[in-house]
């Protein structure tokens, strides 16, 4: 066997450290899937079935031109945040209960078991005899979509705090309200995190779907609205512009907003689960 | 007066199914820049005594005074030093650690904690790592983050349980050097639990030894910080082993 040469350092391949780069790989392919739907697209020859990129692109910018796509966007945005911080605020009461007493602690892990598995989008048929055609229905299923996930890992987060970590906040002589803001919250912070992310992404697909079923009141709908109306004007490059902006923006949530939350706390303080 | 009371102290926990006597009777008095050891073997009930002056215990029977006052609840004029490394705040830096200390417990106004908490980081010789996590601290430089965080406090009697058992030999022997250097600064009253004759031996100026299931008080004696002879020639961890074992194993 030939001995291993006394390598002290080597440069590594110009194309070796290329391959090494993440964000390079995905982009790459990325480009690849971009080829390939366009020349799938242009062999198949039927814009009614499966439009170009390039007419799709074109009419996400038209869209986006016009105004139409925006004010969709806008509208959507409205809504879930809207049904969002209302279910973050149930959380919380909730979280609380649940913190207090044992029966609190009951109640949430028995509503939790029974609700979570059930979709949102099946309460919206009973949302819309409840709260009739509009915005309300859509933040009640918004609401039930937020809520489970987000109190059920606050809870889980405070349960799991370390006894040691509750002494020394109470050695110090903390309010009950200063306690919870600045030993219990923060020493929850990583299961909150993940419930405030599982939360999104559930009210998320839950709005587009929601959308889709029922959109508009007033004159004005969302961005689930505006796919499922350019499909029935059979304007399906818009469609495939409508779905890439609901990509686009899920992306731009879990990768840009909740990464960067993450590495300024959880990731800088040692504390990811 | 003594600085801090225990009087026929009783203490009892709960486990899922029954109640255990952790100590019964336990009475000392520790006096101002005692250096107050409690010693004895797992069981014997000494971590649930140090929870029991700090505040988070209370006792069945008995009584425990400091400065003359009742102990009802856990207070910054007891700040206890755990054995455990993630008693720092994860969120905070080694710093912010010490400065929410000073300022949540009204112990210091916002404006004088820095200097204060710089000061006393200084004494356990940590200024350089002022702004880094704990979780970039190895486990002894988070015990004596602890122990700068505690003695900025300046409580009136610093509690330690065991804060170096978790640490490997050689740390803990240096730390032990350390707490002995800080203490000869401010002779601060520290009250110190520990399994460990030698530790005991060498932090101590009062040990008390504890017998186990239930923790009842065997005897206190004195140390002077090394393991010397009696008259009749026998060695003080000899006598305290002694003591601590004397019919238990027969």
């Amino acid at each position: 066997m030939a001995p291993i040469p006394d390598l002290i350092e080597r440069p590594i391949p110009a194309w070796r450290r290329l391959y090494e780069n993440g964000a390079l790989r995905k982009t790459a392919l990325l480009a690849l899937l971009a080829l390939v739907w366009e020349g799938y697209a242009r062999v198949l020859d039927n814009p009614l079935l499966f439009p170009t990129l390039t007419a799709t692109v074109s009419a996400l910018l038209s869209s986006v031109r016009s105004g139409e796509l925006p004010r969709a966007i806008a509208y959507t945005l409205k809504l879930l945040l809207e049904g969002y911080v209302l279910g973050l605020l149930f959380a919380a009461l909730l979280t609380a209960l649940a913190s207090t007493s044992k029966i609190g602690a009951d109640l949430l892990e028995t509503l939790t078991s029974m609700f979570n598995p059930l979709p949102s989008i099946a309460l919206l048929p009973l949302a819309l005899i409840w709260f009739g055609l509009g915005d309300g229905s859509v933040i009640f299923v918004l609401v039930h979509a937020v809520l489970w996930s987000v109190a059920l890992n606050a809870h889980a987060g405070f349960r799991a705090l370390s006894p040691t970590l509750r002494m020394v906040g109470q050695n110090y002589g903390l309010s009950p309200i200063g306690f919870i803001t600045r030993i219990l919250i923060p020493g929850a912070f990583p299961s909150i995190l993940t419930g405030l992310k599982v939360g999104w992404a559930f009210a998320w697909r839950t709005l587009i779907a929601a959308e889709l079923v029922f959109g508009v009141s007033s004159g004005s709908g969302g961005i689930g609205w505006y796919i499922f109306e350019h499909k029935n004007q059979l304007l399906i490059p818009n469609v495939f512009a409508g779905l890439l902006t609901v990509i686009l923006f899920g992306l731009f949530v879990e990768h840009v907003i909740f990464r960067t939350i993450e590495e300024r706390t959880v990731r800088r303080w040692g504390m990811q689960i | 007066m003594a600085l801090l009371d225990v009087t026929n102290v009783t203490l009892q926990y709960r486990t899922a199914d029954r109640v255990v006597t952790a100590t019964r009777g336990v009475s000392f008095s520790v006096d101002q820049s005692d250096r107050f050891v409690i010693l004895g073997p797992s069981g014997c009930g000494k971590s649930t005594i140090l929870k029991a002056v700090a505040g988070f215990v209370a006792p069945v029977e008995g009584r425990i005074h400091l400065g003359g006052t009742p102990v009802t609840r856990p207070g910054p004029d007891r700040i206890v030093v755990f054995q455990e490394f993630d008693q720092l705040l994860p969120w905070k830096t080694v710093i912010h650690n010490i400065t929410f200390a000073l300022t949540a417990s009204g112990r210091v106004p916002a404006a004088e904690a820095d200097s204060r908490a710089r000061h006393y980081l200084e004494k356990v010789r940590l200024s350089a790592f002022a702004d880094s996590f704990p979780h970039t601290l190895s486990g002894g430089m988070k015990q004596r983050v602890a122990i700068a965080r505690a003695m900025a406090m300046e409580p009136q009697v610093l509690l330690m349980d065991e804060p170096f058992a978790a640490l490997d030999a050689l740390t803990r022997s240096r730390m032990q050097e350390e707490l002995l250097q800080l203490w000869s600064d401010t002779k601060f009253t520290i009250l110190f639990v520990t399994h460990s004759i030698e530790e005991a031996i060498r932090v101590g100026s009062r040990i008390l030894l504890l017998s186990a299931h239930p923790g009842t008080v065997k005897a206190e004696v004195r140390s002077a910080g090394i393991d010397d002879r009696d008259a009749s020639g026998r060695l003080l961890s000899a006598r305290i082993h002694a003591q601590l074992f004397d019919g238990s194993h027969s």
